[in-house]
């Protein structure tokens, strides 16, 4: 026991890491993800087709060849561009932003195809009474596509926020000091992998039962116009 | 056939001006060429067969559709257009339509009232997010229309719970609630169930008789008679005839619209 206890202090800085990398991946996902739908979903031929491109390709290669790729490959390419273009200097990716933005690419397809299809769920009449009321584009999208967005892409995005936390621990490949890297290392120090490996599993376990709680209760707030009770 | 709606001499200043509308679709030319005046407490109802381009004409004039061709002034103010790169008419100034919109309340054959707002919430969007009203004078302003359709107990309910004729009537309540200048019905009872029609007519007529200004695409020809004075009978995209009910509707001059009349009467 003394061993988990010296160890500790390790094996919490990786949770630290791990819930840093998912919570930032999942805010590149999301960001790519409208991003993605609105050109979905756009009247420009050419960002459809980007998008497209996007989302086929990413869907059909495992996340783990992809962050290889992404990390060794998207560094180079970077630095070719930054070459080309004479716009800056030879940039290192830390692992630590490198995982973000590879997660967040892989899982931004994903959201893409989430955000589509709940943007598609919304009457198309109800942005029509938005904008007959004189509402700017904003004010429409705050106040009307975006709550009724939310309620349609929960489930998915529950999903996908899921595998997101879990798929984090793919970036110890590239030896980015995440939760299953230090518990990994841990075990082996001590030689309790056993032990070190079931601490893992129990915090992804509490870390998506967590996250599970939270997001029914958005559940609940976005679908009370649906629930089947009457109000007061 | 003929474009009755020149400035009649001795009246002032048409409020809602529209000329030469043009709307396609691709090949199809639903609207070719109307031009139609609305001037202070006119009561105009569209009539028109199915296919006849009488919604699209009014979804031209808060340009939900972007006519091709024509042109659209409220309070002699023309909305902007310019030519889009591939040469179709689009809005210049999205803020001028922004503006148009807001005084131009539409209410819509399916209501549409947005899912996730209690009806009060419904009422009071408009006024707080477009107008910029305070919530406690929106609220007061969304309560009293609320009472005035019949819906006050009804208040914070969700659509999904309203029948079609409350949510038609809570749609009216939200139309009035911007204190617009000119309300669009586009057919309001076509949705309904039969039962449900006399309720929404009802307060649609006593819209009228308070000399609300109003254009009102419908297939209820007793109200077109009764409630509005300027008929207007669209057919293939153009006025086949208009004029005052008691005279278009009792000698019509059209034989399209003296047949789509004794139809409607069965």
């Amino acid at each position: 026991m003394d061993a988990v206890v010296t160890y500790s202090p390790f094996v919490a800085s990786g949770i630290r890491i791990t819930v840093a990398l998912s919570l930032l991946s999942l805010l590149v996902a999301v960001v790519l993800g409208l991003l993605g739908a609105w050109a979905k979903l756009s009247g420009s031929r050419a960002a459809r087709q980007l998008a497209e491109l996007y989302t086929t390709l990413i869907r059909g290669v495992p996340d783990l060849v992809l962050m290889l790729l992404l990390y060794f490959g998207g560094q180079m390419a970077l630095n070719r561009l930054g070459a080309i273009t004479g716009l800056w200097k030879h940039i290192e990716l830390d692992t630590f932003t490198a995982g973000v933005l590879a997660i967040g690419f892989i899982f931004g397809s994903y959201m893409t195809e989430t955000f589509r299809g709940a943007a598609l769920a919304i009457p198309r009449g109800q942005i029509e009474a938005g904008l007959a009321t004189g509402m700017s584009r904003p004010t429409l999208f705050r106040r009307i596509i975006w709550p009724q967005l939310v309620r349609h892409a929960l489930p998915s995005f529950t999903n996908i926020w899921l595998t997101l936390m879990k798929a984090t621990a793919l970036v110890s490949v590239i030896g980015l000091e995440d939760l299953v890297y230090n518990g990994y290392a841990a075990g082996k120090a001590t030689r309790m992998p056993f032990t070190f490996m079931f601490i893992v599993l129990m915090t992804y376990l509490a870390m998506t039962a967590i996250s599970d709680l939270g997001l029914r209760w958005l559940d609940r707030r976005y679908s009370a116009h649906v629930r089947a009770e009457r109000p007061a | 056939m003929f474009d009755h709606s020149q400035t009649e001499p001795g009246r002032e200043r048409a409020k809602l001006e529209i000329r030469d509308l043009h709307k396609s679709f691709g090949a199809l030319d639903v609207l070719k060429g109307v031009s139609l005046d609305a001037h202070d407490h006119d009561v105009i109802s569209i009539l028109g067969a199915s296919g006849s381009g009488k919604s699209t004409f009014l979804r031209c004039i808060n340009f939900l559709e972007t006519p091709t061709r024509g042109s659209i002034a409220l309070n002699g103010e023309t909305i902007r257009t310019r030519l889009s790169p591939q040469g179709q008419q689009e809005p210049a100034d999205g803020r001028q339509i922004e503006k148009m919109r807001a005084r131009l309340a539409m209410v819509f054959q399916s209501f549409n009232l947005w899912s996730h707002m209690t009806l009060l919430e419904n009422i009071i969007e408009g006024p707080i997010h477009v107008l910029g009203l305070g919530r406690k004078e929106a609220v007061e302003r969304a309560e009293a229309l609320l009472a005035k359709v019949g819906l006050h107990d009804r208040k914070t309910y969700y659509p999904a719970f309203l029948s079609g004729g409350q949510q038609q009537r809570g749609a009216i309540a939200r139309a009035l609630a911007m204190e617009p200048e000119i309300m669009l019905f586009d057919e309001p009872t076509s949705a309904l169930d039969p039962e449900l029609v006399g309720e929404v007519l009802n307060i649609i007529r006593a819209l009228a008789e308070e000399g609300r200004t109003m254009i009102v695409v419908t297939h209820e020809i007793a109200f077109a008679r009764e409630a509005s004075n300027r008929v207007v009978f669209l057919r293939d995209g153009e006025i086949e005839e208009q004029g005052a009910p008691e005279n278009v509707m009792a000698h019509p001059t059209s034989p399209h619209f003296e047949r789509f009349l004794a139809r409607a009467r069965h």
